[in-house]
């Protein structure tokens, strides 16, 4: 066995890039998860963005248009949640497990017609002398402009939570909305901004799928990614930089276990793939265990319903 | 007890039926697909297979299908379904079906079963499969001649027999030409996961493979190879418009012959169970043109190990082979058995990663 | 402008007439998708609905349909006592597999030894390793308060590698070719769940569920567990006061449904399946909570959800082959009968007023 074959290098740039469409999918949900709403519908938005990123790069010929397709598409199909969820006052469980059943089946539908075609290739950040440069080059400076995008998004998202009004307001509406709407906030109209931008960003992580990462459209191909996006929001206990993290770890024990295989090593690759689940549980319960620091991530009103009856 | 007689006899009727559209005039043909027939890869590939009967009797069949089913007690209810609605023969295209097909053939014996890569047969039930290992042959000779880096990239389902007589064939062919060259072998433990196969072709591109072979459904790998500027061939369907530059050849799975002599058969009446496995001669495993980036004088062997295998001349698994662990398998001139073949569970001399097992 | 207004009671009519409206706006919306494919409206609504039930060879398709529906049943039997409770188990089918696992092991471990108690210990095996799979979370939430929904559902993924580690593993059958397969249940008389009565589509699992609806209807009408259970999820101060274990109720919830959905794995490995087998596992878990709310919650009402939602699986196999329509094109249908029912569930406990003045 030669490990040496396995470049330390390419293999983070290679789990920067498999981890990116559960970030960004992560990254979204953890601001519906702060406003209060938990919405499972995940994997289905992904698939809606594949699709419907997949349809504008292509009739366009343009990536970037392809993404903010992949955005639309994963934000309009988040409507029928907000509607059930919002105004029709429905589960959000059987919501969003709805949402995943006809996400999957209407993204197949839509690419009846586009399965066999190439999509336009995403340019390459390449800074003359930058990108060139050893070990640093190639994990800092020569990525595809979404992966950028997605860290910036991170750190934006941060920013947002915790040093912006608004975003001290969706915190409030997610930790108790009854307290929040007392206070004269419009929870519904929080909820709703925040569930289109979950959508969204689940949307430009399943175009991230269908236009760089496969870069292809196949019927299924999120192929559970989106759940995976759930758990890293638990994982990086509702922080934006941890769920980062979180997901370049789950990322990096796929890219790591198909590189091991590669050199040779034997290794039970179903008992690899349930560690970073274990891993996850074992956070939950060391962050929910200590109840002052569980109330300050985990939103306190998740899940639960909200009507403001007079 | 009543409902018993009703099932019975509602079964018979059923049975009836079947026998008078034999009678008329269309013959119906049913497929199950364990995949989306946009696959591009095993499911769609008998789906053209479907669409070639339909071409060749017109309006003498009538064809139906339905995809993605799911190898539980779904399969069994989808077949039955079928069998009540009065098809002729049906053809289930996954190894896992294999028990539900034998106990909707009991239940049905006059309607005829197809059963593709299983091993249980009955009167009223076929199993056919294909010798891709042939076609394996074929790409390791190219790959063991084309790569620079001498790796080649193997990209595997489950292991298999099916998957590891594919992974010997191609790596002994490899050898045979190039001694130096060495197979990296990757399990996905899945047939089709467009991004797990994508994750497995750039790590076997950044371990040196410059050369990619795969053993799952979808066209992932051959885009990946297409953008890494690096060759891969097309599994089960041409996937040339996936890597326009990338793909050297593809072995297609090319069920048209079969499914067009077995309905064929069921309209004559001459249908009877048997056990199938066809290759490069029969034209049930084809290689496609090699494409302009192989060199013509490797064209021009490839070529002729295709046309030694197809004549029977040449068999891809002729000793002196030793297994894995040095003990001899085939002496010197030997030819495997089918029986050996159909159960092989070991890697040959000089693959260096270890079979899961 | 509309505006929902609470009703001081549940509405007993609305209870009753919101399914009925809902399939109908699901057949309508249903029908438009398939004009939209090209297909016949009419002909696919009476395929979906009609045929399984009344049609030419219903006498097949409804046993059929108990099949489908029985492990919906019972796992959304198990599950609405929790959702009663606002204990929300949604890895039923993590629950479900280790339920299949543990029970298929303990057969195989006994094979081939005949015996007419193999069976039963199996059933037996098979919900004690899904009650434990599903004690994991109880634990973890009264112990850590660690939120169940995310732990039971991490649960699943564990559960889903570890049935792939085993059939690729400990439980692969020495006479598959090394098919990630485990032998057959069907040939081993002692384990094998058969057709009680050939053609009805009758084995255990579906008189187990049947009999659990009743135990369940009775159980939280008349019992007081039931009652527990009702008045820990409306208010757990009120359960404190009346003397009521609120982590009692969480241990119960959770290891009552894990043991259901353990038992319908078993079922189902041992019976329809017939093997352990990575694709064994068809997603009756994430089904089961959409049949749990369909039904209210209610033991009659999941008991007819879970048939209604099974017609519309045998159905919809009925429809692609006729109709040659692709399989998303039902899965379409299916999320949008999911969303009516959903959706037009406010109308039992809300009003719609009309309001003159827009509100927001």
């Amino acid at each position: 066995m030669d490990f040496s074959a396995i470049s330390p290098v390419s293999l983070i740039v290679s789990l920067i890039a498999a981890s990116t469409p559960i970030l960004l999918a992560a990254i979204g949900e953890l601001v519906v998860e702060k406003s209060g709403v938990l919405n499972l519908g995940v994997e289905g938005m992904m698939i809606i963005g594949a699709i419907t990123g997949f349809i504008a790069a292509v009739s366009t010929g343009n990536p970037f248009l392809g993404f903010l397709g992949g955005a639309i598409g994963g934000a309009l199909v988040s409507i029928i949640f907000i509607v059930l969820t919002q105004y029709l006052m429905a589960n959000q469980v059987a919501s969003g497990l709805g949402l995943t059943m006809i996400g999957l089946g209407l993204a197949a539908l839509l690419g009846h017609s586009y399965a066999g075609i190439k999509p336009p290739s995403s340019p390459h950040l390449d800074i003359a002398g930058l990108s060139d440069l050893p070990v640093v080059g190639p994990i800092l400076f020569n990525h595809d402009f979404i992966i950028y995008f997605s860290i910036i998004l991170t750190a934006s998202v941060w920013y947002f939570l915790n040093r912006t009004k608004a975003g001290l307001i969706l915190r409030a509406v997610g930790e108790n909305h009854d307290a929040a709407h007392a206070l004269g906030y419009k929870v519904v109209r929080v909820r709703i901004y925040a569930i289109l931008f979950g959508g969204a960003c689940a949307g430009i992580g399943g175009a991230y799928l269908s236009l760089i990462r496969v870069p292809q459209w196949t019927e299924g191909m999120t192929a559970g990614a989106g759940w995976i996006a759930l758990a890293i929001v638990v994982f990086g206990s509702w922080k934006p930089w941890r769920v980062l993290i979180g997901a370049y770890l789950f990322g990096g024990v796929t890219i790591l276990q198909l590189n091991l295989q590669a050199v040779g090593v034997n290794i039970g690759a179903a008992y690899l793939s349930m560690t970073p689940y274990i891993i996850t549980i074992i956070v939950l319960v060391i962050m929910s265990s200590d109840k002052k620091r569980a109330s300050l991530n985990a939103p306190a009103a998740l899940g639960k319903l909200f009507h403001a009856s007079k | 007890m009543n409902l018993l007689k009703t099932l019975l006899t509602g079964a018979a009727m059923a049975v009836g039926l079947a026998g008078a559209a034999t009678a008329g005039e269309k013959v119906k043909v049913g497929f199950i697909y364990v995949g989306p027939t946009g696959d591009f890869g095993w499911s769609y590939q008998h789906d053209q297979g479907r669409k070639a009967i339909e071409e060749a009797f017109g309006d003498a069949v009538e064809t139906s299908f339905v995809e993605s089913v799911p190898e539980s007690a779904d399969s069994e209810r989808v077949m039955t379904q079928m069998a009540l609605s009065g098809h002729d023969i049906i053809f289930a295209t996954s190894f896992n079906y294999m028990d539900h097909v034998m106990n909707v053939a009991k239940k049905f014996p006059k309607v005829k079963f197809e059963h593709a890569t299983g091993f249980k047969r009955a009167d009223n039930v076929s199993t056919y499969s294909a010798r891709f290992y042939e076609g394996r042959a074929v790409i390791g000779h190219v790959a063991g001649k084309m790569t620079k880096t001498n790796t080649i990239g193997y990209i595997a389902s489950y292991p298999i027999p099916e998957v590891v007589r594919g992974i010997n064939a191609a790596y002994l062919a490899a050898k045979a030409v190039n001694p130096d060259v060495k197979m990296k072998i990757v399990w996905v433990y899945t047939w089709f996961d467009p991004g797990k196969e994508a994750d497995a072709a750039n790590a076997l591109i950044e371990q040196g493979a410059d050369i990619i072979m795969q053993h799952t459904d979808s066209p992932a790998a051959m885009t990946i190879a297409e953008e890494k500027g690096i060759y891969a061939f097309g599994q089960a369907s041409d996937m040339g418009q996936f890597g326009p530059n990338a793909r050297l050849t593809s072995i297609i799975d090319n069920w048209d012959p079969y499914y067009i002599a077995r309905v064929k058969a069921v309209m004559d009446g001459t249908w009877s169970s048997t056990d199938t496995w066809d290759g490069i001669k029969e034209g049930m495993v084809g290689i496609v043109d090699f494409s302009d980036k192989v060199p013509a004088d490797v064209a021009a062997s490839a070529g002729a190990i295709r046309d030694a295998l197809s004549a029977g001349t040449m068999h891809a698994f002729t000793g002196p082979i030793n297994k894995q662990d040095g003990s001899v398998w085939l002496a010197d001139g030997e030819t495997a058995d089918d029986g050996t073949l159909a159960g092989m569970n070991f890697y040959v001399e000089g693959i260096e990663a270890e079979l899961p097992q | 402008m509309l505006r929902l207004e609470a009703r001081p009671n549940p509405s007993r009519t609305m209870q009753a007439l919101t399914p009925v409206i809902a399939v109908a706006a699901t057949m309508i919306a249903g029908g438009i998708l398939f004009a939209l494919l090209g297909k016949s409206p009419f002909a696919a609504i009476r395929m979906l609905f009609w045929d399984p039930v009344f049609g030419e060879f219903a006498f097949y398709y409804r046993g059929q349909i108990l099949i489908k529906a029985a492990p919906l049943i019972l796992i959304a039997l198990g599950l609405s006592f929790g959702f009663r409770a606002n204990i929300w188990n949604i890895g039923a089918e993590g629950q479900f597999i280790m339920g299949a696992v543990v029970g298929g092991a303990t057969g195989l471990a006994l094979y081939p030894y005949e015996a007419f108690w193999v069976f039963p210990l199996m059933i037996i095996m098979g919900a004690i390793g899904g009650m434990l799979w599903g004690l994991i979370p109880a634990f973890l939430k009264i112990k850590f308060n660690a939120n169940e929904i995310l732990v039971s559902l991490m649960l699943v993924y564990v559960a889903s590698n570890f049935l792939a580690a085993m059939v690729t593993g400990p439980l692969r059958s020495p006479v598959g070719m090394n098919f990630p397969v485990s032998r057959n249940f069907s040939e081993y008389a002692s384990a094998a769940n058969e057709e009680l009565i050939a053609g009805t589509g009758m084995h255990w699992g579906v008189v187990t569920a049947f009999l659990a609806v009743i135990v369940a209807y009775i159980a939280l009408t008349r019992h007081i567990a039931g009652f527990q259970i009702q008045v820990t999820g409306q208010s757990a101060r009120a359960a404190k006061f009346g003397g009521i274990n609120p982590n009692l109720t969480i241990a119960l919830c959770l290891g009552l449904s894990g043991a259901l959905a353990g038992m319908a794995g078993i079922f189902e490995a041992t019976g329809p399946a017939g093997k352990l087998s990575t694709n064994f596992p068809v997603g009756y878990g994430f089904t089961a909570i959409i049949v749990a709310f369909l039904g209210r919650l209610n033991p009659i009402g999941v008991l007819l959800a879970g048939l209604l939602l099974a017609i519309t699986f045998v159905g919809g196999d009925v429809v692609q082959t006729e109709l040659q329509v692709p399989k998303a094109s039902i899965q379409v249908f299916q999320g949008m009968l999911l969303f009516f029912l959903l959706g037009s569930e406010i109308l039992v406990n809300f009003r719609l007023r009309l309001n003159k003045k827009g509100v927001a």
